[in-house]
């Protein structure tokens, strides 16, 4: 529908309906033209032709035509909190932190993200668990620092830190955008099974 | 019956209203001019002098086009001097890109004119290749010209949209935005981000095309073409915006120049000047178009040439969909793009690079390095020096928006107030691009 050209007078009828729009010329390269080097040409014909514009109104009975068309156009707009435009695997919204199906998380605090980010929103710190493996004691993203730019998840090698499809998560107040490990980690396995499906559809290109 | 006669005014009473009229002349008002004042004995003639106002227009103004203020001092409703004041939005990024690495500096390029992104990027990354003295491979230049062209459009969508909302026409500015979110889709598609994209990198792109997107791209254009002949329909030819536009903020060729006016602001003026065409880059010498060249300086030809070169847009990305070559997206250095996802997982070396790439960055040849791309704006340009390390020991930015503001004052000079905001508007002016 929206591809549909729902108004046009024809390039070839008379001038008197639809004055030159200059047409598109393709051949010489890379040449310069001039949009509107001519002067308005003084043969009766021409006169006449602008002076029945000028009485007429012709030039505003065509823009009318063009929006009474628009009229019966399907409208763009769209219902926001019930409908949603379309995300690709790619869009970079809320961060999350992932885990292994184990139920392991996957961040081992090798602070790639935080080297790279360039706002500086994240900040790691990090300690040898009981089990001897290297793990986050502390993971916090300022939310309102990050630009989302996407590095983060690109520096991850363990694909850890991701920038999840959520982009509704505005709160009320800056204390509660300064996110934690533990929110991450929720974050994380709320979203896991889109996150999942993304990274999984985007995998060729990574 | 109402014996009642219509009155209609006659020779006599319209006598007092042949006084002065404010116009936009330098002709000083002549005596028989002069303003009359009444008085029992009737009217006399009497000298008045009107004081020249000064008015604050913006920050917070909707037609200022984001954080402007203009001081302007009226003589009535006639622009007498317009001052434009900036620095609302002056975040330093300059000084801060001092301190990240080569990667790390791109998302404030983002940031910088945020209506014309890749174009922002397509620099930045320029500079970096220049000084890396690295040649990108055919499939990511002609990524980046399409992109960039994309980016072009997405720039003439506002600024002819707002022009026209700020001439007095709404309708064509919905119809416009809709084509711009459409576009900022397929922006998402690509990079992830809608507007921020953050998508092309020293020595390339940082992914590939998505399978389906050069269709869909391909799809799109073929409208879009349907899209600019209804807003031409609506607007080019109609009395209102002719009258509004043609003859108003006249700029001549060589005020053009002296002022350092570049993209439309200088072909407007009918002066033959094209980076593209000049010192092509990326992919631009492989593509097919023509730069439109407006005559009179004035607003209506630069609508004209902005329009036009919306159509020429959709030429070159038509022609780099057709010619899209195979190939890689990055340079196949790592020492200077990451190694693929897949490599990383499993080799050991690829890990080093992938670690060394993004804690300390990749370090760049002592040098310096003025490069300047065709923005929508104009010309958009780096200046970045390297010391050798690994962060721009320098970087400094030349936007178009902030060279064109400056003729502000001279543009406005004697025209009514309804015009500074044409003006604004003509001049396209964005204030991440001003104040950076």
């Amino acid at each position: 529908m929206s591809g549909m050209k729902i108004f046009s007078v024809a390039r070839g009828v008379s001038s008197f309906l639809r004055p030159a729009v200059p047409a598109l010329s393709s051949h010489a390269r890379n040449k310069y033209v001039y949009v509107n080097d001519k002067e308005d040409a003084m043969d009766w014909n021409s006169l006449t032709e602008r002076a029945a514009n000028a009485m007429f109104w012709t030039e505003i009975a065509r823009g009318h035509m063009v929006s009474l068309a628009h009229l019966f156009k399907e409208p763009a707009t769209i219902n926001y909190p019930f409908e949603k435009g379309p995300l690709s695997p790619r869009f970079r919204g809320e961060h999350a932190l992932r885990r292994y199906p184990s139920g392991e998380e996957r961040c081992i605090a090798c602070k790639l993200c935080e080297a790279i980010c360039p706002a500086q929103a994240i900040t790691i710190e990090a300690e040898e668990r009981a089990d001897g493996s290297r793990r986050t004691t502390r993971y916090d993203i300022d939310m309102t620092k990050c630009i989302y730019c996407g590095f983060c998840q690109e520096a991850c090698p363990v694909d850890a830190i991701v920038e999840g499809p959520n982009f509704e998560f505005s709160t009320e107040t800056h204390e509660e955008l300064l996110y934690n490990k533990e929110k991450l980690l929720d974050n994380g396995d709320k979203w896991e099974s889109e996150i999942a499906s993304n990274i999984h559809a985007d995998h060729l290109y990574r | 019956m109402r014996k009642a006669s219509k009155w209609y005014p006659d020779a006599e009473f319209m006598k007092q209203f042949s006084g002065v009229v404010l116009y936009p002349n330098e002709k000083a008002p002549t005596s028989a001019e002069k303003p009359h004042h009444w008085t029992p004995e009737g009217l006399v003639e009497k000298e008045r002098k009107v004081k020249t106002m000064t008015i604050n227009f913006g920050p917070a103004h909707p037609a200022a086009h984001g954080v402007l203020r203009l001081i302007l001092e009226m003589d009535g409703e006639i622009v007498v001097r317009a001052d434009p004041h900036i620095g609302l939005l002056h975040r330093g990024t300059e000084k801060l890109i001092e301190y990240k690495t080569y990667v790390q500096a791109l998302p404030y390029f983002d940031r910088l004119d945020y209506t014309s992104v890749l174009c922002n990027e397509q620099v930045y990354c320029l500079a970096v290749e220049k000084l890396l003295n690295i040649d990108v491979p055919i499939r990511a230049k002609y990524i980046r010209t399409m992109l960039g062209e994309l980016a072009r459009l997405l720039n003439h969508m506002v600024a002819l949209g707002c022009h026209i909302l700020d001439v007095g026409a709404i309708t064509p500015f919905f119809w416009i935005f809709e084509e711009r979110e459409k576009m900022y889709e397929f922006n998402e598609r690509v990079s992830g981000g809608r507007f921020h994209s953050c998508y092309f990198r020293p020595g390339g792109v940082s992914q590939d095309l998505p399978l389906g997107f050069l269709a869909d791209l391909h799809d799109f254009i073929c409208k879009f073409h349907h899209r600019m002949d209804e807003l031409e329909d609506m607007v080019t030819e109609n009395p209102i915006w002719k009258d509004r536009t043609i003859g108003i903020c006249v700029i001549s060729a060589e005020d053009a120049l002296n002022y350092g006016c570049t993209g439309v602001m200088l072909r407007g003026s009918g002066i033959k000047w094209d980076l593209r065409v000049t010192q092509p880059y990326d992919a631009y010498d492989l593509v097919d178009f023509d730069v439109p060249i407006g005559s009179h300086g004035d607003l209506y030809d630069r609508y004209l040439c902005r329009v036009r070169e919306c159509r020429e847009s959709c030429r070159i990305i038509e022609q780099c969909i057709n010619q899209m070559p195979e190939g890689d997206i990055k340079v196949d250095d790592l020492k200077i793009s990451p190694p693929p996802r897949a490599e990383m997982k499993k080799s050991m070396e690829a890990v080093i690079h992938h670690f060394k790439l993004f804690s300390q960055g990749f370090a760049v040849p002592p040098g310096a390095t003025y490069t300047a791309i065709e923005a929508p704006k104009g010309e958009f340009a780096v200046y970045l020096v390297s010391d050798g390390g690994t962060r721009p020991y320098r970087c400094r930015i030349r936007p178009a928006s902030f060279i064109h503001l400056a003729l502000m004052d001279k543009l406005c000079r004697g025209h009514f107030l309804a015009d500074v905001v044409a003006c604004i508007g003509t001049l396209d002016v964005v204030f991440g691009d001003v104040d950076r």
